[in-house]
């Protein structure tokens, strides 16, 4: 027999549970919140090295009091037989001022393999103030076995730029993304 | 705040023992039906005993191998597992089982309860971990290797490299986290419902309000966790990029995910140790707890602020410098709180008429390695001098010196603490004076030079080194055995106290002691208080403590 007591416990208990284990699910989903949450941050802060998405071409004018080497750099994520390297080493150029340079990319393989370049920028601060008006980062390249290209790049820098940034260096990294990932791990086994 | 706990009656008539059947079906129909919270808190203490001496062997097969320079014992990938599996089941499957079943034993008894909140809710949480535990150590057997990759499994490593394996282990820590949640939810129910007539919240014992706040930082952070391994085996196998550059996703998001749970989690696994140190401190001192409010205040403060610091953890992986600055700043404020909690035990003690019973030595252990691990701490939270420190053996000196002799030393406390209660025998003090002295000692043996190995410049998680640091490796792995054997004592001393060989012991136990769990006899009945005891609180009570069954010493 359940008394007065025993019947109100039972409810505030119920209650109490179902008030946790709806925390409970609401950090989960929290979790995944965090994916979007991160990726805004950094973009917004610019501080993982990420740059933006494709602008418009800059035609408000060049500041031509400054000067900023920009260097490039290109690797290639582990087992991918590419040869893939920069055009040009470094770049001179003043904010403001729009430059085109390219890639050269190769597929030593003898099948056809699609490519996803990621940048990176180091200082991570300079980041947002590299703005690309076209890139072959924005999309994934496909080429067929043995084949070679030069791979376009047009950018320019903001004239925003901090005044302490003198030098920023653009990293591109190659990664394979022809196979699903489970047919890439299977592959990789004998590797490790 | 002095309380005075006064058992208005118990009434011995109802006491019964568990319920079991004859024969070999009635003693497994017992242990796995069960939903009384001694047993399963047995059961908890158990798994947690047996998770602890193999992943002590791991730990011994890793020092041999690092007993000398060059490969000599066991293969590299041999190696990582064993790092890896070292860290995931001492973490997991030792230092939570441990206090989870230390909060089911003592919870109830207590706060004058009869069993915990939702008794069939602990049964399952208990029953998940032998599965989550089979399926973690199962990963041995499957072809091309078991985890290998560290107990923080950051990704590629546990993703795009990862062996097939690694999808068994996602799997069991999905299990080990529902059954922390559930653990979580019955000890938060049990806490707030089950108090006995009278008691406040600022009237708990410091254990219990211990268990309360970790409890809190179990079902925030266990989710998040849920949610990263789910990310992993997605990223696996279905397609998605969370943490694949090459997708759009990030490496260093796992990193931060996994350590928004994993700071916390330290959290988890040293406040509930905390709780016993101020169980234990006040009894062998014969003196009440200094500062109890700011005690609570403390735990609290520590638990709140291990939520914005877990960015320490990746100072190396490239962060912005003015969030290094932030993160160095708030992870050294923790000092604060945990620097109250170590002041108020020092001051409890002080002027005490202490005793030096096994469980207090423990304690008074924990006080001073504890801080010296605190300190190791602060000096890793000075982003310049994390560069230098960060992934060397000073990191693994600095959390092995909190959690052995903070986490492991406060629950071996505990268990020689409470166990003349539960099982109505005093264990064999000698033998356990003997255990404190072989572990305090070897423990330094063991840590300590890992201190000067960081410093020089080892890394960590390699199974080679250079050959200048061979003699400190040496004196390590030396301590590392005498550590590892000198818990064997531990364990043939709780066997004989459960096989009813030391003399018996009082309701009181402790001269000292007090709680409601005191009043009851030793071994407690079965169903700790069918009638709610009443919580009497005093203002000045030291003589009024000692009263209540003094005679029947």
């Amino acid at each position: 027999m359940k008394n007065d007591f025993q019947f109100l416990r039972e409810k505030k208990q119920r209650r109490l549970v179902i008030a946790l284990t709806s925390f409970v699910l609401m950090m989960f989903g929290f979790g995944y919140a965090m994916v979007p949450l991160y990726n805004v941050l950094c973009k917004q802060l610019g501080i993982n090295g990420k740059t933006s998405g494709r602008v418009v071409l800059d035609d408000t004018g060049i500041d031509e009091s400054r000067v900023i080497t920009v260097q490039f750099l290109a690797t290639t994520n582990a087992y991918i037989p590419w040869e893939f390297r920069p055009r040009l080493r470094t770049v001179r150029m003043h904010p403001g001022e729009n430059k085109a340079v390219a890639y050269f990319a190769r597929n030593n393989t003898d099948h056809e393999m699609t490519v996803q370049a990621i940048p990176s920028v180091t200082p991570s601060g300079a980041a947002k103030y590299l703005k690309k008006t076209e890139c072959f980062c924005f999309t994934q390249q496909k080429m067929k076995g043995q084949e070679e290209m030069d791979w376009p790049l047009l950018f320019h820098i903001d004239k925003n730029v901090p005044k302490n940034i003198h030098t920023i260096t653009l990293a591109y990294t190659l990664f394979d993304v022809t196979k699903s990932h489970a047919q890439v791990i299977e592959s990789n086994q004998g590797h490790l | 705040m002095t309380p005075t706990r006064v058992s208005k009656h118990h009434d011995d008539d109802h006491d019964h023992g568990a319920h079991q059947e004859p024969g070999f079906l009635g003693f497994v129909k017992r242990w796995v039906f069960t939903t009384n919270h001694k047993d399963i808190g047995t059961l908890y203490l158990t798994i947690a005993m047996v998770n602890f001496l193999l992943a002590g062997a791991m730990a011994l097969l890793i020092r041999s191998e690092l007993f000398l320079p060059g490969h000599r014992l066991i293969a590299p990938d041999f190696f990582n597992t064993m790092t890896t599996m070292h860290g995931l089941i001492m973490v997991f499957g030792v230092v939570m089982p441990v206090f989870v079943g230390l909060a089911n034993w003592q919870i109830p008894m207590m706060l004058g309860a009869p069993d915990m909140a939702l008794p069939r809710l602990n049964n399952w949480s208990f029953w998940l971990l032998p599965f989550a535990f089979t399926i973690l150590l199962s990963t041995f057997f499957i072809s091309g290797s078991a985890p290998n990759y560290g107990w923080t499994f950051y990704a590629p490593l546990s993703t795009k490299y990862g062996p097939p394996s690694t999808d068994f282990m996602i799997f069991a820590i999905h299990i080990m986290g529902m059954s922390s949640i559930l653990g979580s939810i019955n000890i938060i129910a049990t806490i707030l419902n089950m108090r006995a007539p009278g008691m406040k919240l600022m009237q708990m014992p410091m254990f219990v309000w211990t268990w309360l706040i970790t409890a809190f930082l179990l079902l925030a952070i266990m989710p998040v966790l849920a949610g990263t391994v789910t990310m992993m085996l997605t990223d696996r196998h279905f397609g998605t990029s969370f943490f694949d550059a090459a997708g759009g996703g990030d490496p260093i998001l796992f990193q931060h995910l996994f350590w928004f749970f994993g700071h916390p989690e330290v959290y988890v696994l040293i406040l509930p140790a905390f709780g016993v140190i101020s169980e234990i401190l006040p009894t062998f001192s014969r003196k009440k707890l200094f500062g109890y409010h700011f005690m609570v205040y403390a735990t609290a403060a520590i638990a709140f602020l291990s939520y914005i610091v877990w960015v320490h953890h990746m100072f190396t992986a490239g962060v912005p410098i003015q969030a290094a600055l932030i993160f160095m700043y708030s992870t050294m404020l923790i000092a604060v709180p945990t620097g109250i909690k170590i002041f108020n035990w020092v001051a409890t003690i002080f002027k005490g008429s202490i005793t030096f019973e096994t469980p207090m030595l423990f304690a008074i252990a924990f006080l001073f390695m504890f801080t010296l691990g605190g300190f190791s701490g602060l000096m890793l939270a000075i982003v310049p001098a994390d560069y230098q420190y960060q992934d060397t053996y000073f990191v693994v000196a600095h959390f092995h010196y909190v959690l052995v002799p903070g986490a492991i030393f406060s629950a071996i406390a505990a268990v020689y603490y409470w166990i003349p209660k539960w099982t109505g025998h005093m264990y064999n003090e000698t033998l356990g004076k003997l255990h404190f002295w072989l572990s305090t000692i070897s423990l330094n043996i063991t840590f300590f030079p890992m201190h000067f190995l960081g410093l020089a410049g080892m890394p960590r998680r390699i199974p080679d080194y250079a050959l200048q640091f061979t003699d400190f490796n040496q004196i390590a792995t030396v301590g590392a055995f005498i550590f590892g054997f000198s818990h064997l004592i531990f364990l043939y001393n709780i066997i004989q106290t459960v096989r009813g060989k030391g003399k018996k012991a009082t309701k009181r136990v402790w001269e000292g002691a007090h709680g409601f769990e005191w009043t009851l006899p030793s071994p407690p009945p079965y169903h700790s208080f069918l009638t709610p005891p009443v919580f009497v609180e005093e203002a000045s009570s030291h003589e009024a403590w000692d009263v209540s069954d003094h005679h029947e010493k």
